[in-house]
């Protein structure tokens, strides 16, 4: 007999995943305390103590290491574990002696322990070549070199405050990287190249041409055949055209490659939420492990924790010493492409004479 | 097919060493069960030799009935690498918060694995459960399998997106609302308009407990629900000097850290203005034992934040600048619904709510969606002159007959 076919059931209630120290404390806990890099302990109201023990993961996992996961959590969890923002993993424990034996495991499967406080925790980040067609540079494999160069930070607490890294592969930004203290984001450089022979039976002209944010794509007939055609002078390689229509590929590997942003955060506290603004204009993509992409968040992250103070964000370090400061502490030449010239661009100057001359 | 990585993969095998988990020794891993991770693992080689992705737009595949929850993907070398021609993703929709048990988490694992490639992501950008990769013929069984499970698929195209929050009251005493529930009951109170893409755009909603934000609402969320409260912060003095004597600097660390520089220390008392305190939650942050939100909490809504495709980045700006957060929460799903009306009616192709806000301008819209405005939504007032005013007087042409 066929079973009846569900639609529209929604997830799964969470209530049924809480372990039962949760569902007597939800809502009643009192404070925390890091006890050391990746464990931090919650104490509720009742004098309940929850312990949570953080550990990296690379995103991209197959069903047998998360199959590692669910023994570990049945090891010493009870069944219970969860994920966070950052994909990190998050074993929830309630007898302290099983922190050390979880975290020994852990580093044996691979996965550092760390990511909690003033630490710099896992790179939220995009598909890549693994999974995207419009990728300008590969996402896990950048990811993976910058956080082995930076997985001290991780598994240490020794920054002045939080940092958070964050990686998209182009200018869509699944990852929304635009508010990451450094951001490594995937850049095109090359306008579309226009395959005139099958733009008229894939894409649907009218919307090609509204998609272009600065109005560089006109109709035009190419060899009889009704097409577009774009000025070049026009583009900023946006690839929202190539969003809508397949038949205008951006992609191109003499031109693509990575740029870095710094200063963005999306917490309140102290200063308010803010984007994060050019460091680098161009890395080129140089794979399996974009050496150029480390050497400059490491310089970035470096001159941020030799000369931040306690607390302070990249981007409200760079407000107190100033951009001229910046580039002159992180040795990053300044360009014209660092100067906006989309809109608003404007208020983006400098509008007064307070300098540090 | 290739061997497990030997000799066929050495640039992608460069990336199995280091102290971070690889990536590569979970496909590599996958693949002893899998021939399409096998195949993956090439072409991923592929474009690290020749610095490009050999991925094509998706076309339109899904589940009957519904129009989101699978991004068809095809490679552009379907003769050489026909056991991933195609490679679907299907999103699922998480348990808000992200919590599971292990046998929950080995069920999705068995029925990804007799259906798909066995590779995840644990979680997508949305946060959906991503299963990455299978066949346009396993999708249904797939979708069958899950739902039998109490799984369902997330939201894709121009569609609500699959809400998501932070760990909330489960394990944070700074939650200011049930984050879990609002999300879990949105979500559910939403299926149609998750699943079946009805939208100028996509709409994402994000649900932070506190003005942290650890789920970057504010600038990956069309719309921010952020907790906040406004009575007075919480002070146990004595954990404050207990603080003070473990070694915290208060005047330095907290106080001069303070944006409105409400809270002073003179060494024995901490006070606070609550009048000028803007929830930023530092001195908070700080000090957990000894501060806490205050009793009267809720959150603020604000609205229109998204990545820079089309015209520019954006951030959430005020919308409400205070609410209960209580079940059944219909104030807010009718606010919900009126700004859909509104958007869904005169928003353009491909316009999120943000841009069409910014388009329509604020007033307007404030006007359209039945909210008055409020000096909170903004960072000041206007500073240029031109004002369209809608209506002006005219001289009456004719006395009017007493």
């Amino acid at each position: 007999m066929a079973t009846e076919r569900l639609t529209d059931i929604g997830p799964p209630n969470y209530e049924k995943f809480l372990p039962p120290i949760i569902k007597a404390n939800y809502g009643k806990w009192k404070y925390h305390e890091i006890l050391r890099p990746g464990v931090m302990v919650h104490t509720g109201e009742s004098g309940d103590k929850l312990f949570t023990v953080r550990a990296a993961s690379p995103r991209l996992m197959g069903v047998g290491r998360i199959r590692d996961f669910a023994d570990l959590a049945d090891k010493y969890c009870d069944g219970h574990l969860r994920f966070t923002s950052r994909n990190n993993v998050e074993f929830l424990i309630t007898d302290e002696s099983n922190i050390d034996p979880l975290i020994k495991d852990l580093e044996e499967l691979g996965h550092p322990v760390g990511g909690i406080g003033n630490a710099i925790s896992n790179i939220v980040h995009t598909q890549g070549w693994v999974h995207c067609h419009s990728a300008a540079t590969d996402a896990s494999g950048v990811v993976k070199a910058v956080m082995d160069d930076l997985c001290g930070y991780f598994t240490g607490m020794e920054v002045p405050g939080k940092l958070r890294i964050a990686l998209a592969c182009c200018l869509n930004m699944c990852g929304a990287v635009h508010c990451s203290d450094i951001a490594i984001l995937g850049i095109h450089r090359r306008p579309p190249k226009i395959q005139h022979d099958n733009l008229n039976k894939i894409c649907e002209i009218p919307n090609v041409v509204a998609s272009c944010p600065t109005a560089a794509i006109r109709p035009a007939t190419v060899d009889g055949k009704t097409s577009v055609e774009i000025d070049e002078e026009l583009c900023m390689f946006c690839a929202n055209c190539f969003t809508v229509c397949p038949s205008l590929p951006m992609a191109d590997a003499l031109n693509d490659g990575v740029s870095i942003w710094v200063g963005g955060k999306v917490s309140n506290a102290r200063s308010e939420p803010t984007f994060s603004k050019l460091a680098i204009p161009f890395l080129p993509n140089n794979p399996p492990r974009w050496p150029e992409v480390t050497d400059a968040v490491r310089n970035l992250v470096e001159v941020w924790v030799k000369n931040a103070r306690k607390y302070e964000r990249m981007g409200e370090f760079i407000d107190r010493i100033g951009w001229p400061r910046f580039f002159k502490m992180t040795g990053i030449e300044f360009e014209k492409e660092h100067i906006d010239d989309f809109k608003y661009a404007g208020l983006s100057y400098k509008r007064s004479a307070q300098l540090r001359q | 097919m290739a061997e497990k990585g030997k000799n066929g993969t050495p640039m992608l095998d460069e990336l199995e060493k280091g102290p971070w988990p690889s990536f590569v020794s979970e496909i590599k891993r996958t693949a002893e069960k899998s021939e399409q991770c096998g195949a993956l693992l090439r072409l991923l080689e592929r474009s690290y030799e020749e610095k490009i992705g050999h991925w094509k737009h998706g076309g339109i595949v899904g589940v009957m009935g519904y129009g989101g929850g699978v991004i068809g993907r095809y490679n552009d070398l379907q003769e050489e690498f026909p056991e991933i021609a195609h490679f679907h993703t299907l999103r699922v929709n998480m348990p808000s918060g992200w919590f599971y048990t292990s046998d929950a988490l080995r069920t999705i694992c068995d029925i990804w694995e007799r259906h798909g490639s066995g590779l995840t992501n644990m979680h997508g950008s949305t946060g959906d459960i991503i299963l990455l990769g299978t066949t346009t013929d396993e999708l249904e069984p797939t979708f069958a399998e899950l739902t039998q499970a109490g799984f369902d698929l997330g939201g894709s195209g121009s569609d609500m997106r699959t809400p998501s929050c932070c760990v909330g009251p489960a394990r944070c005493e700074w939650a200011c609302y049930d984050t879990l529930h609002l999300t879990n009951d949105l979500t559910h109170h939403f299926q149609d308009e998750l699943h079946r893409p009805a939208f100028p755009y996509k709409f994402k909603v994000k649900c932070a407990g506190c003005p942290n934000d650890c789920v970057a609402s504010i600038a990956r969320a069309d719309m921010s629900i952020i907790g906040t409260w406004r009575d007075q912060i919480k002070i146990d003095q004595a954990e404050v000097k207990a603080a003070e004597d473990a070694g915290l600097n208060i005047q330095r660390d907290v106080c001069n850290n303070c944006p409105t520089k409400c809270i002073e220390w003179d060494g024995t008392e901490l006070k606070i203005d609550d009048e000028n305190c803007v929830k930023c939650m530092h001195c908070i942050n700080t000090m957990p034992k000894a501060l806490s939100p205050g009793d009267d909490r809720g959150a603020t809504i604000l609205l229109g934040a998204k990545a820079p495709i089309v015209e520019g980045a954006l951030l959430s700006s005020v919308l409400i600048p205070f609410i209960k957060i209580e079940p059944p929460y219909d104030e807010i799903k009718d606010l919900i619904e009126r700004i859909w009306d509104f958007w869904g009616e005169h928003g353009k192709n491909r316009e999120r709510v943000g841009e069409f806000m910014q388009r329509v301008g604020l007033g307007n819209f404030l006007e359209q969606i039945e909210v008055e405005p409020v000096p909170e939504m903004i960072a000041h007032p206007r500073e240029n002159p031109y004002v369209f005013y809608e209506e002006y007087f005219e001289e009456e042409e004719e006395e009017v007959e007493a």
